[in-house]
């Protein structure tokens, strides 16, 4: 850590700055108490103690990541959280919401306090517990959603897992919406994704994998739209992977249903053909799907239909991928790759990079209940990247315990430089 | 974790191209199957000898290692490696240590620990022969026994072998492959197989539950109807259907099956005259097809079992060949770098 620490004053000078909705040249961003003391002209660098000189770097608000696995309480081999904080923190995220899906599983206010403690005493940004919408995720039964409310979880959700049926998934959004908590559901139906762990297309037709069809994804969006849109309740469909899904939410949108999205970051830069040769990598779920759909998922990113952009963070230990691809485990160790990722669809032409960061910050922080927005008096939550400075992702240069990350044996744009929270250094280069 | 390049042949061929695994048959050229077939036909006289032995893999020990029980596939290999005459370990682990919870990758650490040369894999896992050609020390040589429904090369290649054999090669030729493509490592092999060599058609005849998403984009076309598919057949290649296909809600009953898709007298007669048929074994009889048809005078099953034995003397024969150019291209990288 360095000499930075909330009673100083620190002045971020030079480049641009990315306020949560526009990027602007940076007037000058005085940082003082944790908070954004001062913007434009009124800083002065004799108000610091410290400047850092950002010139030709991007000054955003931090990213919000709606989907993250901690690993922690419970599977200290594949991560903790203080090591996949520093690990976010190192990808420019200032708040990650937690996955539920924790060994014991986040279905009670206790064990919600228990996340809350750790990340408060050993976190490097800020957690936002997920809560289990179903007792131990089986899909069953309600989980004790009011006493995880007043835990702090605002968002519910079943994990990577599905809810067995339609009848206990309408239960569960009726009775979320009594308490005005946001579902959050990874869209699959069961019997239709069966054994599958690729998508079913030209590889596992090639290579003989077990398929995951689209209409595993899109019968459940098409369920879980018309149940929303019945109980009231709001619904966030995570991680979609296939072009009929941005429709069929585009078009619950106009309907004024109450839905918003996310997408995760691989699933824009990366296809089925990323398993061309059983790279155990990129086995993940919902499956990389084809170009066409990850165009279309790009266009629904730039086009806003989807609010946000996550990582799906899910690190292993060396093992679980180290096995013949359909025995691996599924999951990528992404969150220090993200904004690399992005910004490389923003140098092809293929993303503009205001909605890149808008999909990192405002977009999910609605969605999470987090500001996100860098104004005068907010939380000093940011982070400062060089777009065209490159770094590789090395099994060394990975923070996370988890060194299946997407791209290894290239280097890839935008250095984070520095991150933020609440005005405390969480990452440093 | 495997290097990102989409071609299986950074894994399977040396830097000039000569075989060092054999894995799959996607990305090796007409030129390389066309060899393999070649040394196969010599060997085919191997076994015509009173001593039916050559010393090309002579000191050399190859391991069998079948995680998936097969009785005629591990015999033609171990047959095979004796024929060249290397010593050969059988280890059908589907019994033994990985059902005591040990991995793959240690399992494979300790046959490595035997100094064995060459691993004979089948596993029911599509890809498994791969992760271990990329996490085994150099200098092993794998050869792909069949993965999941992935692929079967030597299957494929003796299948092509028989196919040479009978009709003097492949230009012109009209092939089906009938059944459950679905799940066959076999048919997949077969259409590369087929598709590289230069037939005129390879045609799939099964019904829609049977077919994998757009089988067309593998280079065949496809048939439901078997009678309106065997019309100016000259190679008919049954598959092996699994009782459980009726359980999986994928076919009605055998009895069905049998009737849409079996080979019969009725339907053969309305392929070419000189038609021949094929199945890769083991065959039901009564299921995919008719006993006097597997018996009959069209049938080339049993000559498919011979071939088998030569074949994987030639892919044997030959990944070890490649393994020791390319450790001997190592030595030579290796002096070089110390006298410099």
């Amino acid at each position: 850590m360095s000499g930075v620490n909330s009673n100083s004053r620190l002045v971020i000078t030079g480049g641009t700055l990315f306020d949560g909705e526009k990027e602007r040249d940076n007037p000058g961003l005085l940082i003082a108490d944790g908070k954004v003391a001062g913007l434009g002209a009124r800083v002065r660098e004799s108000h610091a103690a410290q400047t850092f000189d950002a010139t030709g770097c991007v000054i955003s608000a931090g990213f919000i990541d709606l989907c993250c696995n901690l690993r922690e309480p419970g599977n200290g081999q594949k991560g903790n959280i203080a090591s996949e904080t520093r690990a976010a923190a190192h990808g420019g995220f200032t708040t990650v919401c937690a996955s539920p899906e924790t060994s014991p599983i986040n279905d009670s206010g206790a064990v919600t306090h228990l996340i809350q403690e750790r990340a408060a005493s050993s976190g490097a940004v800020r957690v936002v517990p997920v809560g289990a919408v179903t007792r131990g995720l089986k899909g069953e039964l309600l989980s004790d959603m009011a006493g995880l409310k007043s835990a702090g979880c605002r968002l519910l959700g079943n994990g990577s897992r599905s809810v067995g049926n339609a009848r206990i998934l309408r239960r569960c959004m009726a009775y979320a919406e009594t308490f005005g908590l946001t579902l959050m559901f990874s869209p699959e139906n069961q019997a239709l994704a069966a054994d599958g762990y690729a998508h079913d297309g030209q590889v596992t037709t090639r290579l003989g994998l077990l398929g995951i069809p689209e209409v595993a994804e899109t019968a459940a969006v098409a369920e879980m739209l018309l149940l929303a849109e019945e109980t009231g309740v709001r619904l966030h469909l995570s991680q979609l992977s296939c072009a009929r899904s941005v429709d069929m939410l585009a078009e619950a949108r106009q309907r004024g249903i109450p839905v918003t999205a996310d997408v995760a970051m691989h699933q824009l830069a990366f296809t089925e053909e990323s398993l061309a040769s059983f790279d155990s990598r990129f086995h993940v779920r919902p499956p990389l799907r084809s170009e066409v759909d990850r165009q279309a998922l790009i266009k629904g990113v730039e086009s806003g239909v989807i609010d946000a952009i996550v990582s799906q963070h899910l690190p292993h230990d060396t093992a679980a991928k180290q096995a013949p691809l359909p025995a691996t485990e599924p999951g990528l160790s992404s969150i220090e790759s993200v904004l690399s990722l992005g910004l490389e669809l923003v140098e092809r032409g293929e993303l503009s990079r205001s909605r890149l960061l808008q999909a990192l910050t405002t977009g999910p922080g609605a969605i999470a209940g987090q500001s996100a927005r860098l104004d005068e008096g907010a939380e000093a939550d940011l982070c400062v990247f060089d777009p065209a400075q490159h770094w590789q992702p090395s099994v060394s240069a990975l923070v996370s315990v988890g060194k299946h990350a997407p791209v290894l044996d290239r280097s890839l744009p935008g250095r984070m430089r520095l991150t933020l929270v609440a005005g405390q250094v969480a990452w440093r280069e | 974790m495997t290097a990102t390049d989409p071609s299986p042949n950074h894994l399977q061929l040396t830097r000039d191209g000569q075989l060092r695994h054999f894995l799959t048959l996607d990305g090796l050229s007409r030129e390389l199957l066309t060899d393999i077939l070649d040394t196969a036909d010599s060997f085919i006289e191997v076994g015509t000898r009173s001593i039916k032995k050559v010393p090309l893999l002579r000191g050399r020990t190859v391991v069998n290692l079948f995680f998936e029980p097969s009785t005629r596939t591990r015999s033609t290999f171990e047959l095979a490696a004796k024929r060249l005459s290397a010593d050969v370990l059988n280890l059908d682990i589907s019994t033994s240590a990985t059902s005591k919870g040990e991995s793959l990758s240690d399992t494979l650490l300790n046959l490595e620990a035997m100094a064995s040369d060459m691993f004979v894999v089948r596993h029911s896992q599509s890809g498994a022969p791969h992760f271990i050609a990329s996490s085994v020390t150099p200098g092993v040589a794998i050869i792909n026994a069949g993965d999941g429904r992935h692929s079967h090369p030597t299957q494929a290649m003796l299948d092509m072998l028989t196919i040479r054999q009978n009709k003097g090669g492949f230009e012109g030729l009209k092939v089906a492959i009938v059944g459950d493509v679905l799940h066959s490592r076999v048919a997949r092999s077969q259409i590369r197989a087929l598709n590289e060599l230069g037939v005129d058609e390879v045609r799939i005849i099964a019904p829609g539950t049977l077919l994998p998403r757009d089988v067309e984009d593998l280079g065949c076309t496809v048939e439901y109807d078997m009678k309106r598919g065997m019309k100016d057949l000259d190679v008919v290649i049954m598959l092996r259907l699994q009782n459980e296909r009726m359980e999986g809600a994928l076919l009605p009953s055998e009895r069905e099956f049998f009737r849409l898709y079996g080979l019969t007298e009725d339907k053969l007669a309305l392929a070419k005259p000189d038609c021949i048929v094929m199945h890769p074994g083991p065959i039901n009889r009564g299921v995919e097809i008719e006993s006097s048809v597997a018996d009959g005078p069209q049938s080339v099953i049993l000559s498919q079992v011979t071939n088998g034995i030569a074949i994987r003397m030639a892919v044997m024969s030959m990944a070890m060949g490649g393994q020791m150019a390319e450790r001997q291209y190592r030595q030579t990288h290796t002096n070089q770098e110390a006298r410099a």
